[in-house]
């Protein structure tokens, strides 16, 4: 097994007064593709924003490529560590409505100054990936269609090439053959040797893509392993997906 | 029925957001696509419209009502100024800087030194000598509140981040501990400042008067308003800041320091009020320590108007403020007091969120 790009160690997570995360558990290894999957209140997406830095870990420790990233004492603010190179795609996607899908790209390029800087290689490549893209780029992004919102999301986490991908349930509420724009775009970056961290309701997405596999329940990680395995052992499956797994498949 | 459908039509025609033609690397909608419009709201313009057409038969005569409309637009103007870097304020960091006024009140202050300072230029017959003076006090006042921005956002305002009714207590406190220490240097007394020999009087155009001054402070605030349209639509530092008012989580999580962001806004819109403040000072031709917590209702009334963290909102909304004040108060000055409060009344019942809503707010 390649060596982890992400730690974490025992994290727990704290909002306000609710206890949400009880001591997570999780590698990432470099250059795979890691599911994390659980039902609904599981932690998982609470796992990738105390990763961000959106949440404090209150106890435990976030280490990125050996570094300590998150934990008290080592904590850094979210910038800093999307400098070190992990983009993030929310759940909520958090496009920026009242902005262009240019101007939504530009940001997310934090080397290019204007549109004319975009590396336009890469920018051909994306639209190759999502061509709605291409198509509305100079139009407000909150007019897009739901999917289209996912796209730009997603667009804008691979703009740049950065080392690790943190994606929060790309294919909420889209149709099947966008999830598959989705899953081919996601096999491209595993091939250039992107390492991706992705939350997951749909179990067929998630046995596409996976080469790793979390399982969370109650804020902790219960089980971890190879995605093949998971895909063959319906037992398995059923005891730590249970009812979520029927209603997603 | 059919005006309806051709408008729903006109609605779903498809019209790019403009885009300067440098920036376009190649890329433009395929044609004849169904493709969403980049609709502009023109319903708070036409309200502006509306407001300087209905007053014009109440007035009565043209000639008053140039004079009142000019007027309107100059006091719309420089609040504008003033009110624009706190509506940007709240809208980046969520931050209630019910201090703004002691920015203006500095400026205000300021200019009365420099002016009183540089007084045979403002004397002078030549109307550049007179504008050098205008700019030198403006630049000066500019400096000194952006300075006092830069220490009032450390001091006062980071301890309270997200806490809103902190915010307003301590903002409103240090507004007053500014304008005491203004009465410490300055004095307690009503200081006049008067214009500059060349800006007094009138240009008379017809049967209408218009005072030079308002000329001067409308061609400033256009230009503010130019600058700032420019500055947060073409460079990435505005783009960051537009993305910041929508979502700042996301900002940060693209990897940008918001908080820096949020300092510099603040000590440039620090910067403005105190622009505002001297234009401010010269419109009224005289200062008060109290001009900041004077003006302030009337800026809170325009942001609000305006929809909280829109630039162009608060632009309209100044407008229409500048406005009504002064046709309510040449048509009925018992109503002129209430005349700001009525129009958030409507303003609001017809928009809950303000003539621009920010999206995600």
């Amino acid at each position: 097994m390649s060596a982890a790009v992400l730690q974490l160690q025992g994290v727990h997570t704290h909002i306000g007064a609710y206890h949400i995360l009880h001591g997570v558990d999780l590698e990432v290894p470099a250059g795979q593709v890691t599911m994390l999957l659980g039902r609904n209140g599981a932690g998982k997406s609470t796992t990738l924003r105390t990763i961000m830095g959106l949440w404090a870990a209150s106890k435990g420790s976030v280490h990125f490529k050996g570094r300590p990233i998150g934990g008290p004492g080592g904590q850094l603010g979210t910038p800093d560590i999307a400098q070190l190179g992990i983009a993030y795609v929310p759940e909520a996607m958090g496009i920026f409505t009242d902005l262009t899908v240019q101007e939504n790209m530009v940001l997310a390029a934090r080397q290019a100054r204007r549109a004319a800087e975009l590396d336009t290689t890469r920018l051909e490549w994306i639209f190759g990936l999502f061509p709605a893209l291409k198509k509305f780029w100079l139009y407000p992004a909150g007019k897009l269609s739901g999917g289209q919102k996912q796209m730009l999301a997603v667009a804008r986490a691979i703009v740049e090439p950065r080392e690790l991908l943190l994606i929060d349930e790309p294919s909420k509420g889209l149709a099947p053959s966008i999830i598959n724009n989705l899953i081919d775009a996601f096999r491209q970056l595993k091939a250039q040797s992107t390492t991706i961290l992705l939350v997951e309701q749909n179990f067929q997405m998630a046995k596409a893509l996976g080469d790793r596999v979390a399982v969370m329940d109650n804020g902790r990680v219960v089980h971890a392993g190879a995605m093949a395995q998971l895909a063959e052992d319906e037992s398995l499956q059923h005891r730590l997906l249970g009812l979520s797994l029927g209603a997603h498949q | 029925m059919s005006t309806e459908a051709q408008r729903a039509e006109r609605r779903a025609a498809p019209k790019p957001a403009r885009v300067p033609s440098g920036d376009r690397p190649g890329y433009s909608p395929a044609e004849g696509l169904q493709v969403p419009k980049a609709e502009f709201d023109w319903k708070p313009i036409a309200l502006l419209g509306a407001v300087l057409l209905a007053a014009w038969p109440l007035i009565g005569s043209s000639s008053t009502w140039v004079t009142l409309s000019v007027a309107g637009l100059a006091m719309g103007l420089i609040i504008f100024i003033i009110a624009s870097g706190l509506t940007l304020i709240f809208g980046l960091m969520d931050v209630l800087n019910f201090g703004h006024g002691v920015f203006i009140a500095l400026g205000a202050f300021v200019a009365t030194s420099v002016m009183g300072g540089m007084a045979d230029w403002s004397a002078s017959e030549s109307l550049w000598r007179n504008l050098v003076a205008v700019f030198a006090a403006m630049l000066v006042a500019m400096a000194a509140a952006g300075a006092l921005g830069l220490a009032f956002e450390r001091v006062i305002v980071r301890p309270v981040y997200g806490l809103h009714l902190k915010q307003i207590l301590i903002t409103m406190g240090g507004m007053i501990v500014g304008e005491e220490l203004i009465k410490v240097i300055w004095g307690p007394q009503q200081i006049a400042l008067p214009l500059p020999t060349a800006l007094r009087g009138s240009f008379v155009i017809g049967d209408a008067s218009i005072e030079k001054y308002r000329v001067l402070a409308v061609a400033i605030g256009l230009g503010v308003f130019a600058l700032l349209l420019f500055a947060l639509n073409r460079t990435k530092v505005g783009l960051l800041i537009r993305a910041g008012v929508q979502d700042r989580e996301m900002v940060e999580s693209l990897g940008y320091r918001i908080r820096r962001l949020f300092v510099g806004v603040f000590v440039a819109g620090s910067a403005l009020a105190g622009l505002g403040g001297v234009m401010w000072g010269l419109y009224q031709q005289s200062v008060t320590p109290q001009i900041g917590a004077q003006v302030n209702v009337l800026i809170f009334i325009v942001i609000i108007i305006g929809g909280l963290g829109s630039t162009f909102g608060c632009f309209v909304g100044a407008l229409l403020v500048g406005l009504m004040a002064n046709y309510t108060g040449y048509l009925a000055p018992k109503v002129a007091l209430f005349s700001n409060i009525g129009l958030m009344v409507a303003i609001l019942l017809w928009r809950p969120q303000g003539l621009y809503p920010v999206t995600n707010r």
